[in-house]
């Protein structure tokens, strides 16, 4: 059942995070291969010739595109080990939800931060505040999203954390101070090797940051 | 079992639409409450704070908002009658990917091409028109979709076929000519009760769009 596995990522790449910490948690070995952006291999676009970007899941030489519909295929295909999505149909729906909710703010707000100055970066900033503010109210007193285990809103959500710090840096401020039950949570997280060995340094993020604004010719 | 299905909607949103055919497809009552955006009621800010949009699907008093995952939703709870997904992994995942295809571009280019003018506009003409033939190079010689009956890509992209008018009207080009397998499916669709009943028609939709261009001050 497990045949050939091969993840196309780039070790930044919070979305490649989200398979790799998927797979991780079903215990499933698999390729990992580096790809470079500014020089995309045949493979993977060959396998993404829609949106020629990563990750790309490449399972018996069939790829699966699109990091959210790889959890869940992940999640469905080796599902008796570590299930990810409830099973009841309302719960599902609602962790879809908070997912579908990272997947519209998160990226794009923290984006907004790194790369603005001045006013557009101080309303990205607030912005991002509230809407983990409102993910701390949906996880509540819970371990994880996921109840007493991780599930598929944990892992959509937690590989941001790699970028946090670079977020404070560049927006000089303290996601902990305003979302102490998030760090927590984080935290919590951070303790499962699956989420640990699948997530990269943050200072190694802040230094990837720091290229890309040179790069973008960003103060 | 006494179900109580209500859809918060607005008659002329295809993501709302969705949602009408997919209830329709499995046979389900419901109570369809048309929103006036301009005035949302208590009841839609209350069972959507997070996005305050429709449609909302309100179910035995619980909301599920975001219209694919209403659809993902109905398809597990109404799953004895008309399957919307397959049940196959991997075209579940293809499936997916295509419906978040719909969603990354139709209504954002379609969008484009009655808001703007100029340049701009025959850009987005020619991104649409692209993108249309990306899809139906997706349906090739199948009579739908989901094969031999709708399914999730169907329900997901369909509704947008009552905005084709407005567009082409505003863009002065025609579709048609352009992508004639789209709408040679596009009418096999609109053979369905289901999705006939569930889609306005596509002059009202146009003269909606004027009214909307006025308002916004688009010439």
């Amino acid at each position: 059942m497990a045949g050939e596995l091969v993840l196309l990522d780039f070790w930044p790449s919070p979305f490649g995070m989200r398979s790799r910490i998927a797979l991780a948690e079903k215990g499933i070995p698999y390729e990992y291969r580096e790809e470079d952006l500014r020089n995309k291999s045949d493979l993977l676009l060959q396998m993404n010739p829609v949106h020629k970007k990563i990750p790309v899941l490449i399972h018996n030489g069939k790829p699966v595109c699109e990091s959210v519909i790889q959890v869940q295929y992940i999640d469905e295909v080796w599902h008796d080990k570590a299930p990810l999505i409830p099973s009841d149909p309302y719960q599902r729906a609602v962790a879809r939800f908070w997912v579908d909710f990272v997947d519209k703010k998160i990226y794009d707000l923290g984006s907004k931060i790194w790369k603005t100055k001045g006013e557009e970066q101080a309303n990205a900033k607030k912005e991002f505040i509230e809407c983990l503010k409102l993910l701390e109210g949906e996880l509540g007193d819970k371990t994880y999203f996921g109840g007493e285990s991780l599930g598929y809103v944990d892992v959509a959500l937690v590989p941001f954390y790699t970028w946090f710090y670079a977020y404070e840096k560049c927006g000089d401020f303290s996601i902990e101070a305003e979302c102490p039950k998030m760090i927590a949570w984080v935290k919590r997280c951070m303790q499962k090797e699956s989420v640990a060995k699948s997530l990269p340094d943050q200072e190694k993020v802040y230094e990837f940051v720091l290229q890309l604004k040179k790069l973008f010719g960003i103060e | 079992m006494a179900e109580e299905v209500v859809l918060l909607d607005f008659w002329p949103s295809p993501f709302g639409m969705r949602s009408r055919i997919a209830l329709a497809e499995k046979g389900i009552k419901y109570e369809h409450k048309e929103e006036d955006l301009r005035n949302k009621s208590a009841l839609l800010l209350q069972m959507n704070p997070v996005h305050k949009k429709i449609p909302v699907l309100i179910h035995n008093g619980k909301p599920v908002c975001e219209s694919l995952i209403q659809v993902q939703y109905i398809d597990e709870v109404w799953h004895d009658k008309a399957p919307l997904l397959p049940s196959d992994p991997y075209q579940k995942a293809t499936a997916r990917f295509w419906a978040d295809y719909v969603d990354k571009k139709i209504y954002e280019v379609g969008g484009r091409v009655w808001k703007t003018k100029g340049e701009k506009q025959a850009t987005a003409k020619k991104e649409l028109i692209e993108t249309l033939k990306l899809l139906e190079k997706e349906l090739g010689d199948k009579p739908y979709f989901g094969g031999e009956s709708l399914g999730y890509v169907d329900v997901a992209f369909i509704p947008f076929y009552s905005w084709f008018y407005a567009l082409e009207k505003c863009g002065n080009f025609s579709i048609e000519a352009e992508c004639p397998k789209l709408i040679a499916w596009a009418k096999r669709c609109m053979q369905k009760e289901s999705v006939a009943k569930s889609l306005p028609d596509q002059q009202k939709v146009y003269d909606f769009i004027l009214e909307m261009k006025k308002h916004f001050g688009i010439e």
